[in-house]
């Protein structure tokens, strides 16, 4: 009778039905059985940053940045300081004697950069009048500096001291850094990845120095994330997902994953026309450093670094645009959408696959390059007996808005922010019930027995 | 919670001896009321009182005008109706037990006061239909015979059986009112005592100086009369100076002297400050001796003896300290030598002879026990169980059972030992023993009191109020009551004319007959007739009210009282019924009401007719008693008594739980009752305590939840329940999902019919809150998540505008939280349920007809969830791992097989008490809500749609 229903206002498009989508409400596998919801915010909710192990902060566009307890739900700080959205959060951890101290650095709109410690509440640095604000921020722990980009890359001290700075060129700024080895940078420009180099001088001033630009792209960058030491992946608005090899820069796969409007019966032609750049915005990577998980629209692609190849996907995983996504393991992976979900995935090898793959959703091209010439062509290995199938476990509805980020604690739960100014902890009830009743016999020790006549 | 009102009448004994065997049978105190009456209508009641309700009645013994009533509580004529106070007044004062011996014992000089313990006496009148707690108490009047003024409060009631298992409470409770209007008394008599002190020695200083003028006018050696009667009246004002200073003194040991009353519940606090205040009085007045030796002059002779000025002045000034605030000071006055003719004088008035203080607190005591006593007697029986198991179980409380008020400082408040309030002095809590309807071997009492001690006067309150002076008598005649007699060997004792009768118990029975106007035993109540029975028991024990005349002992055997006694009059004669008709026109205007409360205390199953039938005994107290037993002529029933005797032999079980001590003896020493270290003392039903809320008869036990639901809702929402569960074939599933935790959306359109449901299903939500927080009767904005937590019973209003396909979207968004209730389409959309825990209580084709009954039912069966609840969530290996070797998974297979095999419940019921005991837990661990936002728990499981 209740159909599951769309979240987003959005239209959903009717083409993306999928029966196998409703799980429906036997969810076995599902075992967030308990959940609160942690009100605090007053705008959506973007960026979660977990401090240690029982904290972590939230921050979002109504500039309040939050700590809570991951345990009680309690909302343990309230760090008020910014007059307008925050852009990006990150933690700083310096370590003075034996304790490491975790701070958290947060950027807003409001071109201001600060300094929190999370143990007080306190805003420790504050930078503002910043020429621009800072889109994203890269904590280098070796070198004891950390970055902020934006239309500027500025490098910090951990004292906040500004180390040196770039002006760019382009207009859009700094959308994402990425740490590379042998002190490399690497920053995502619009269309281009550039490459910097940070060198220490005698006077152990730090200079930034651009070592490559690399413009395979066609289109804006909406990610980029390291894979393992020797790679970093990328990946565009028009779906192009590029491998880079991080110490000759080398493209070392490219994928362009295209949308095909799948129809029952699958075709192995190759789709070269030009579907709704949406649909194939990449929007999300993560790795665990053998395979990648991509966001592509409202799609996931499970991408194989060692056989390079995509081992799983799910055209129309969420009714939405995918926002973020986490690989639980190698056989796990989560992700939550525009469409108020969080969906729970498990790779299956499928003895009868619902959506037979197909080469034809991807598409190899090569371009210019002659590097990319001599690479293998990727399609020829993934063949059909290798794809598996990502099977539905479970979802967690409960925000009324598109759900921007989540943060796993483990078995300890889940943390979900949305638009719907909400966090919501989702957790293992039989875990929580358990632990309740630990407390219970421990109060019940300390209080010496139950009091009978209250 | 346990304990409805028509289970205690349908329970049945069935074997009587059998109790003691089962080691598994719970405590005296919570075992389930047996039925009183194996084979009479559980709802036979002496129904025929002219009286609406069960009232205080508080009387004298005037020397003037014999026994009249002097109040009553609640001091409202309607309550009284045409029940003749001045005749039960005149009953009541008529089993006066006190040893109150006063006057010159042989072998002293003075006029003693006796210290007298109070008596406690059960009286019966059968043919006002009225049963009576009788206190009596003495209080001291300087200008009464005697000094003692006899007074006495009684409970009445129409239920006999109500006054003798409650004896004890009564006991308690009258005994503190007395005890506070006694120290208030003992204090106006002192200082009335101080005020004819100085009164006599002003008078003896006017006398002996007009003595001192005629003897210096007259010739030496010759003696006028008038000098004589001057010198003779000197004597006898100095007499009674040392009288009156004796008195004194005996007053002022009052508080010292050793009590043997064993309910004497004296005010430590009241006692130290009566005993200072005394030493000073007596301090003062010791030093008067002085003053009686002829060279020491008071005021009148003013140039003699400073000594007297100055201890004038100091009287004065220690007077005026005492009566603060009554007199400023006291001009003592001069003392004619005739005393008034006493039926001249205006006697004080029981706010007089107490002090004011004393005399509102002890009249608040007894309002508070009228309060406590209201209600019929099941209904207070289960009260008491009820309250007495859910003080136990404050723990789980919360789920179902409404609010205790303020059950942690009630112990304290509401039975402060002393009437004013000293709460602070509070050593030992005395708890009312439970009432027992179990059978007690042998040892209900009662005696036949066939006629009045004292003659059939009935005097109204007329002269009253004779204005007059008062004077002193000065010289106490002797008053010995010699009402009764005590024979400790064969532990009896009896009313007045029936002493001689005493030690001959086959006997009293016979001589009570012959004695008995021949009408007298043709009808006896289903109450009654057993105790003519009884009485020829060889075994039967009888009260002691043991009284030795003797003044010097007087204070030495008032020991056992505690055992009631029944003093029952067998008047029943059947033209009075008839007679008595016209008198009730002034109750019946009370009657109907009354008559539908006690159909709803009493609520049975579907007997509408035998409803009718009690309320028509109810409006018309003297039919009633024939359409009871219409076809049996009145000897008959006498006949047909004897098989109901033994059964009934048991009920009046008055005591704590070990009553065998009780039954062995009357002598009981008061220790059981008293200690708080004894069991009986500290753990028995113990639920005396005032609720606010159950101040009438029609306030039966508001079931609260959050302190506002009176009767009615009670039964209202017992009646929308048990018409939804009528109504409804899947009212199963759907309090299975409210018992489960899982929220419940009932949507209508219409605002009327949601409401309705909504409460009816609020009666099944665990843990609804104070003020039912829980439940939200109607919303017409769609819901958030966060709204699931709050509430787990929503009324939600379908609207057919962007708004309601809003309101929509959140109940489909939120499926998998919610059960939907379609109150239009009369559809369920919910988990199935497949247990079977719920079925007797949602049963589709249930034979429960009242909403009261149901709702008691429901309470009952979510009373045993909410302790089994208990017992999961406090049972250590149910959650831990019992070695430090076993996994998680043992502890769930052992929990799964505690549900399973051990309360037999499927998964679905494990569900419901999973989630009663995670309530339970968390209420536990967070008594007050915490900052943390209140966490959710919930399953997936596939929900089916329920059509009707």
């Amino acid at each position: 009778m209740f159909r599951w229903m769309l979240g987003g206002r959005d239209a959903q498009r009717a083409v993306e039905k999928n029966s196998v989508l409703c799980i429906g409400e036997e969810q076995p596998k599902n075992w967030f059985t308990e959940l609160q919801v942690l009100k605090g915010h007053f705008d959506i909710v973007r960026f979660l940053v977990q401090i240690d192990d029982s904290r972590y902060a939230s921050a979002g566009d109504d500039g309040l940045v939050l700590v809570w307890n991951i345990e009680t739900g309690e909302k343990l700080l309230e760090m008020r300081g910014h007059s307008q959205q925050i852009t990006a959060m990150a933690t700083l951890t310096r370590v003075s004697g034996d304790t490491p101290h975790t701070s958290l650095v947060t950027a807003s709109s409001d071109r201001s950069l600060s300094l929190w410690d999370p143990d007080t509440g306190n805003r420790v640095q504050t930078i503002s009048d910043l020429q621009s604000s800072v889109k994203c921020l890269l904590v280098l722990e070796r070198r004891s500096v950390w970055l902020s980009g934006g239309a500027e890359l500025c490098v910090w001290n951990i004292d906040f001291q500004l180390q040196c700075q770039r002006q760019n060129h382009s207009d859009i700024g700094i959308t994402a850094l990425v740490e590379l080895p042998k002190n490399c940078i690497a920053a995502a420009m619009d269309k281009e990845i550039v490459i910097y180099r940070l060198t220490a001088s005698a006077d152990l001033s730090l200079s930034l120095a651009e070592v490559r630009c690399l413009s395979d792209h066609q289109d804006n960058i909406r990610t980029l994330i390291p894979v393992n030491d020797g790679l970093f992946a990328s990946g565009s608005h028009v779906g192009e997902l590029i491998l880079w090899d991080s110490s000759d820069f080398n493209i070392m796969a490219y994928e362009h994953i295209l949308w095909e409007e799948s129809q029952a019966d699958t075709q192995s032609e190759i789709r070269l026309g030009s579907p709704k750049p949406c649909e194939m915005s990449i929007q999300h990577l993560t790795t665990n450093g053998t395979l990648i998980l991509a966001a592509v629209g409202s799609g996931l692609y499970v991408y194989s670094i060692l056989t390079k190849t995509v081992v799983a996907y799910r055209r129309a995983a969420h009714d939405s645009n995918i926002l973020h996504t986490m690989l639980l393991s190698d056989s796990e992976l989560m992700s939550c959408s525009e469409d108020g979900s969080v969906r729970m995935w498990e790779m299956q090898d499928l003895p009868l696959p619902a959506e037979v793959a197909s080469p034809g959703f991807f598409g190899m091209w090569s371009f210019g390059r002659a590097s990319k010439q001599t690479e293998p062509p990727v399609r020829k290995i993934t063949e059909v007996p290798n794809i598996r199938t990502l099977e539905l476990t479970g979802d967690l509805i409960g925000h009324s808005g598109a759900v921007q980020m989540f943060l796993s604690f483990g078995e300890q739960g889940l943390v979900t922010c949305s638009t719907d100014h909400l966090m919501i902890l989702w957790k293992n009830g039989e875990r929580q019930s358990h632990l309740r009743s630990v407390a219970l016999f421990n109060k019940l020790e300390a209080n010496e027995g139950l009091p009978l006549v209250g | 919670m346990i304990g409805s009102p028509d289970v205690v009448a349908f329970t049945r004994e069935d074997e009587t001896g059998e109790t003691h065997a089962d080691p598994w049978a719970l405590p005296d105190e919570f075992s389930l009321p047996l039925a009183p009456h194996a084979h009479s209508n559980p709802w036979t009641k002496t129904s025929y009182a002219k009286f609406t309700k069960d009232f205080i009645l508080i009387s004298e013994f005037s020397e003037q005008v014999g026994p009249q009533p002097l109040l009553t509580i609640p001091d409202d004529p309607k309550v009284c109706g045409s029940f003749d106070l001045n005749y039960f007044s005149l009953r009541i004062m008529s089993v006066d037990y006190q040893a109150s011996f006063v006057g010159h014992p042989p072998g002293s000089g003075y006029p003693r006061l006796s210290f007298v313990e109070d008596s406690r006496v059960v009286l019966g009148d059968s043919k006002e239909g009225a049963f009576a707690y009788v206190h009596h108490l003495t209080l001291y009047d300087l200008e009464a015979r005697g000094f003692v003024r006899p007074f006495c409060m009684a409970y009445v009631s129409a239920d006999e059986r109500k006054i003798m298992m409650q004896f004890e409470e009564l006991t308690r409770r009258f005994s503190q009112a007395s005890e506070c209007l006694k120290t208030g008394n003992r204090r106006a008599f002192a200082k009335e005592l101080q005020r004819k002190l100085q009164d006599l020695e002003y008078t003896r200083l006017v006398l002996r100086k007009e003595e001192g003028l005629q003897r210096e006018t007259a010739p030496q050696g010759i003696y006028s009369a008038h000098a004589v009667e001057k010198a003779n009246e000197l004597a006898n004002v100095e007499k009674s100076i040392y009288e009156h200073r004796d008195l004194l003194r005996q007053i002022s040991s009052y508080p010292g002297r050793p009590r043997r009353d064993p309910h004497a519940a004296p005010c430590q606090r009241c006692l130290t400050e009566c005993l200072s205040e005394y030493e000073e009085l007596l301090d003062k007045y010791a030093t008067l001796d002085d003053a009686l030796k002829p060279d020491v002059s008071g005021r009148v002779q003013a140039g003699k003896g400073q000594n007297g000025e100055q201890r004038g002045e100091e009287v004065n000034e220690d007077e005026s300290e005492e009566c603060v605030g009554r007199r400023p000071s006291y001009t003592p006055q001069l003392i004619k030598a005739k005393s008034a003719k006493c039926f001249d004088k205006r006697l004080k008035t029981l706010s007089e002879l107490c002090d004011e203080t004393f005399y509102e607190a002890t009249v608040e005591v007894l309002k508070e026990t009228e309060r406590f006593f209201s209600g019929d007697l099941c209904y207070q029986y289960s009260r008491r169980l009820d309250r007495a198991l859910r003080r136990k179980q404050h723990i789980t409380n919360f789920l179902f059972e409404e609010e205790l008020p303020n059950a942690k400082d009630e112990g304290e408040t509401a039975r402060p030992v002393c009437a004013l309030n000293h709460a602070g002095d509070i050593k030992r809590l005395m708890r009312p023993p439970p009432i027992l309807l179990c059978p007690q071997p042998l040892d209900a009492l009662k005696l036949l009191d066939p006629s009045d001690p004292v003659s059939k006067m009935s005097h109204s309150q007329e002269s009253d109020l004779r204005p007059g002076r008062s004077h002193l008598e000065s010289s106490p005649s002797d008053q010995t009551l010699e009402t009764q007699e005590s024979s400790e060997e064969t532990k009896c004792s009896f009313s007045s004319d029936r002493s001689v009768e005493g030690p001959m118990d086959g006997e009293q029975s016979l001589a009570s007959a012959r004695s008995e106007p021949a009408d007298a035993d043709l009808i006896f109540g289903p109450d009654l007739t057993p105790d003519q029975e009884h009485n020829t028991d060889p075994e039967r024990q009888s009260t002691s009210e043991g009284t030795e005349t003797t003044a010097g002992e007087d204070e030495g055997e008032n020991g056992g009282d505690e055992t009631p006694v029944s003093l029952q009059e067998d008047h029943a004669p059947l033209e009075a019924s008839q007679g008595e008709g016209e008198c009730q026109g002034g109750g019946t205007e009370m009657e109907p009401e009354m008559s539908l409360v006690q159909i709803d205390t009493a609520c049975c199953m579907a007997q509408d007719g035998f409803l009718y039938e009690a309320s028509v005994a109810d409006v018309e107290p003297g039919l009633g008693l024939h359409s009871f037993h219409p076809p049996i002529p009145p000897c008959a029933v006498v006949n047909q008594e004897p098989q109901a005797s033994p059964p009934l032999q048991g009920d009046y079980a008055v005591g704590s739980p070990q009553s065998e001590a009780l039954t062995a003896g009357l002598d009981l020493p008061p220790g059981p009752f008293e200690d708080p270290a004894s069991p009986a003392g500290a753990d028995d039903g113990s639920d005396c305590t005032m609720s606010a809320s159950a101040g009438s008869d029609r306030a039966v036990s508001p079931l609260c939840y959050g302190g506002g639901m009176t009767l009615r809702q009670r039964k209202k929402a017992g009646q929308g329940a048990l018409k939804f569960v009528r109504q409804y074939p899947f009212a199963l599933q759907a309090l299975w999902c409210l018992l489960s935790g899982r929220t419940l959306v009932v949507l209508g359109s219409e605002e009327g019919r949601v409401r309705r449901l909504v409460s009816a299903l609020a009666l099944f939500v665990p843990g609804p809150g104070r003020c039912g927080e829980r439940v939200q009767a109607w919303l017409s904005c769609p819901f958030t998540l966060a709204d699931l937590h709050t509430w787990k019973l929503i009324g939600l209003q379908r609207v057919a505008s962007p708004l309601g396909s809003c309101t929509l979207h959140s109940l489909s968004r939120y499926s998998r939280y919610i059960s939907v209730l379609d109150a239009d389409q009369k559809t369920l959309r919910c988990p199935p349920y497949r247990g079977t825990l719920l079925l007797n209580m949602a049963d589709h084709r249930t034979s429960v007809r009242r909403g009261s009954t149901y709702f008691l039912h429901v309470q009952s069966t979510l009373g045993s969830l909410a302790s089994k609840a208990f017992l999961l969530a406090f049972t250590h290996h149910l959650h831990l791992p019992v070695c430090s070797g076993e996994g998680p998974e043992a502890v769930e297979a052992r929990q799964q097989g505690f549900l399973q095999e051990q309360l037999g419940l499927g998964p679905d019921d494990g569900q419901i008490l999973l989630y009663l005991s995670r309530l339970i837990t968390q209420q536990y661990l967070q008594p007050c809500p915490s900052a943390a936002a209140p966490s959710f728990t919930f399953n997936y499981t596939t929900s089916l749609l329920y059509k009707i």
